[in-house]
């Protein structure tokens, strides 16, 4: 269009689209590169003055301060970079649980609001506009504040099953003693997992040849209980246990779920779920009712009508949204550090203060979570292709 | 003659219609409902007297706190007998009535303003009026009225000076970051894409985190921001990016014919934009933004972890009081009403507003 212009009339270069657009560039790119420079020198008077190191130095040096829970060996003699390593996998834990539980709360209020029940579509409803109006931030003080004040201490320790002990420095239960045979079963429990699989797969291809069904759940149920339960007989059966006990102001032995936890994991999942209950709901309803309609003239009982008609084209309208609900439960973990559960932030906070050198440990925060999000939206984005239309 | 005889009418089985028939409908259809039902009637009917004998026979209104300690019930005292720390927080006792007129214009103002007809320049110089009387009042100094430092805001006028401004200043923030997403220029677009998808990429925390112990180092020496006002910013900043997306979905909705009638008029990539793009896009993603409202109205509350006072934290320091302490949970089902009542306002707000939309969209169906 311009060369045009330019042809046969005089357009100054001023007037030029493209020549503009350079210019817009030029002028945009040295004004954000000015500001990075400028705030670039001033942190580094600063820190010059203030005398804060700068560089990631300190990950070597030791850490001096203890952390609650810990998923590998930890000590205040560690490093920063250990300690950091701590707080990823706190945060990883309490995402990954959370991500799974709440997807399974989430899709079950989400039927639930579409029941025919009107007292179970009332009370899905209800649950939904409840969690989803409050701060989660609120939410996780409650809980907590629930964990400190209604359970009593571990000398009056609440005891509901033999062995396992709530009190307001959280649950208590017994695990088995170490053994070697705990690892092989779970070895077993994984290659029971691969069985299960391939027979799935099986399965299915019989049936697309042949049209019988094969009983794969009650087969890979028997599988995945069958094999673990082989493997302990063998073994030797051994039934030892570390049960806690109760010494001096808490217990000793045993397992210990901390109220911290219990009240991030508590909190993060039920107010998730209520989010995407709205999302699986809004799924359900897209499908149009003549597929409900279609599944159940052919016979279909209610719970295979959704199993095998609604929902697997409901997941498609599913997935996106809810990808992005599991990130916000990743993001939203980071709240741990108002309870004091050691996630990441937390760990990083602390660095931050001991050290001060708060440039490098925010751009820690943000990277460690930047790979999460960019790893989970990988994940979906393929299960997403996975489960789209196969147009024969 | 033909014979008249009235054939009787035969009317629904009684099991059909009425209350009967609403509950077989409703309620106990099929073996499993009928179950479920009936769990759900045994475990309300369990709850709700112990709810009720909790919170309104056993509980105490306006005693103190050692007296709670006695009370079988709830302890709704830690709410009416801190009513004023907790609303208005460390805002000196004496004129704690300025945030108060203020928060009443505000709220006032923003119930006003919902329709849309009454939008029109009159309106927004009251606005731009209001909003400084507004400040007068929380800051002082003129007129006789007492300067107070922003330090001292707190409790329920710092949660929405927070939110109202965060959402005011986001949304053009964000219309901008969208189309300069949408925009053909690499540069533009390639730093609008990376900015947007890092925001969105980290929790809110990190931001306030940045604001607070990040933002000190990026400034030269001798020059301070305070906290209210960077925290501030980092809100805005974080809200920003989500609702440039959003507004990128209404972009991207329009019609590409749109486009082209626009630029055959003649009209420049401003006039465009202005009269013809954007007033159709941003209509169409108001309830998506109205969600995004909503949850930068929520996450105010996170100013918590960088210890500002809003009133989840008043809150939380009257709970840490040894006379108030055991009482979290009246507390906080207080505060959790006063979030619900907004949000769920805004978002019956947005529905409104969907379903106005929807009839405009569709003038020929009815």
């Amino acid at each position: 269009m311009s060369s045009e212009q330019n042809s046969n009339a005089k357009t100054y270069f001023w007037n030029d689209e493209k020549t503009r657009a350079i210019l817009y560039q030029i002028v945009t790119a040295a004004f954000v590169a000015f500001i990075g420079y400028y705030l670039i020198s001033n942190v580094q008077t600063n820190m010059e003055k203030q005398s804060i190191a700068s560089g990631f130095g300190f990950i070597e040096k030791e850490a001096a301060f203890e952390i609650g829970e810990s998923l590998i060996e930890y000590s205040a003699a560690d490093t920063y970079g250990r300690a950091l390593l701590v707080g990823v996998l706190n945060t990883l834990k309490v995402s990954l649980i959370g991500m799974i539980l709440t997807t399974i709360l989430g899709t079950f209020i989400g039927v639930c609001t579409l029941s025919t029940n009107w007292l179970i579509s009332k009370i899905g409803t209800m649950y939904v506009e409840l969690f989803q109006n409050i701060p989660v931030l609120l939410q996780l003080f409650f809980f907590y504040a629930l964990f400190y004040e209604i359970f009593p201490a571990p000398r009056q320790a609440l005891n509901p099953i033999t062995g396992v002990f709530i009190t307001n420095r959280g649950i208590d239960f017994p695990v088995p003693a170490s053994d070697p045979v705990w690892g092989y079963i779970g070895l077993a429990f994984v290659a029971a997992c691969i069985v299960i699989w391939l027979v799935r797969r099986w399965a299915v291809k019989r049936q697309e040849r042949s049209g019988q069904q094969f009983p794969t759940f009650w087969v890979g149920l028997g599988i995945l209980l069958g094999l673990p339960l082989l493997t302990w007989i063998v073994n030797g059966a051994p039934t030892e246990m570390d049960v806690p006990v109760l010494k001096g102001f808490n217990f000793q032995g045993g397992r210990n779920i901390s109220p911290e936890f219990s009240a991030l994991l508590i909190g993060l999942v039920l107010y998730t779920a209520s989010f995407i209950a709205q999302i699986v709901r809004a799924g359900i309803q897209s499908i149009s009712h003549g597929q409900t309609e279609a599944a159940m003239s052919i016979g279909l009982k209610p719970g295979l009508v959704l199993k095998l008609v609604i929902f697997p084209q409901a997941l498609r309208v599913i997935v996106p949204p809810l990808t992005s609900q599991l990130l916000n439960l990743t993001k939203n973990s980071s709240l741990a550090v108002a309870i004091g559960f050691p996630d990441f932030v937390q760990v990083a906070g602390t660095t931050i203060n001991q050290t001060g050198q708060a440039v490098e440990g925010v751009a820690m925060m943000m990277v460690v979570y930047l790979t999460f999000s960019l790893l989970t939206s990988a994940f979906m984005n393929w299960y997403n292709k996975k489960i789209k239309i196969v147009e024969r | 003659m033909a014979e008249t005889t009235q054939i009787e009418e035969i009317k629904p089985p009684v099991t059909d219609v009425g209350v009967i028939g609403w509950l077989r409908q409703h309620l106990f259809n099929g073996l499993f409902n009928s179950i479920a039902t009936i769990l759900i009637l045994g475990f309300l009917i369990k709850l709700i007297p112990q709810f009720i004998q909790w919170a309104f026979i056993d509980s105490v209104w306006f005693t103190s706190g050692q007296e709670c300690h006695q009370a079988a019930g709830a302890c709704w005292s830690v709410i009416t007998q801190n009513i004023r720390f907790t609303i208005f927080g460390y805002f000196p006792y004496e004129h704690q009535w300025r945030p108060l007129v203020a928060m009443i214009i505000l709220v006032g103002m923003l119930v006003y303003s919902r329709e849309w007809n009454r939008w029109n320049k009159r309106l927004g110089y009251a606005w731009i009026f209001a909003l400084l009387v507004m400040g007068l009042l929380m800051k002082g100094g003129l007129f006789g009225l007492v300067p107070v430092e922003s330090t001292k805001w707190s409790g329920l006028p710092l949660t929405l000076l927070l939110s109202f401004f965060g959402i005011l200043a986001s949304y053009p923030l964000g219309v901008v970051l969208a189309l300069g997403r949408q925009s053909q220029m690499p540069i533009i677009k390639s730093l609008c894409v990376v900015y947007i998808e890092m925001i969105r990429g980290v929790p809110l925390i990190t931001m306030l985190f940045m604001s607070s112990v990040m933002f000190p180092l990026f400034l030269p020496e001798g020059v301070t921001i305070d906290k209210v006002l960077r925290a501030q910013a980092a809100i805005i900043l974080f809200t920003a990016a989500y609702i440039a997306e959003v507004v990128r979905g209404g972009l991207q909705a329009m019609d590409r014919g749109q486009y082209e009638a626009a630029e055959s008029l003649g009209l420049n990539y401003f006039q465009m934009m202005r009269m013809i793009i954007l007033p159709q896009a941003l209509k169409i993603v108001i309830p998506p933004t109205v969600g995004i409202l909503i949850s930068a109205f929520k996450d105010t509350s996170l100013v918590v972890i960088i210890a500002l006072y809003d009133i989840l934290n008043t809150t939380k320091s009257i709970l840490s009081e040894p006379e108030w302490t055991g009482f979290s949970t009246e507390a906080y089902i207080f505060i959790a009403m006063i979030y619900y009542v907004c949000c769920f306002s805004m978002s019956k707000y947005s529905r409104r507003i969907e379903k106005q939309l929807e009839y405009k969209h569709t003038p020929n169906q009815e």
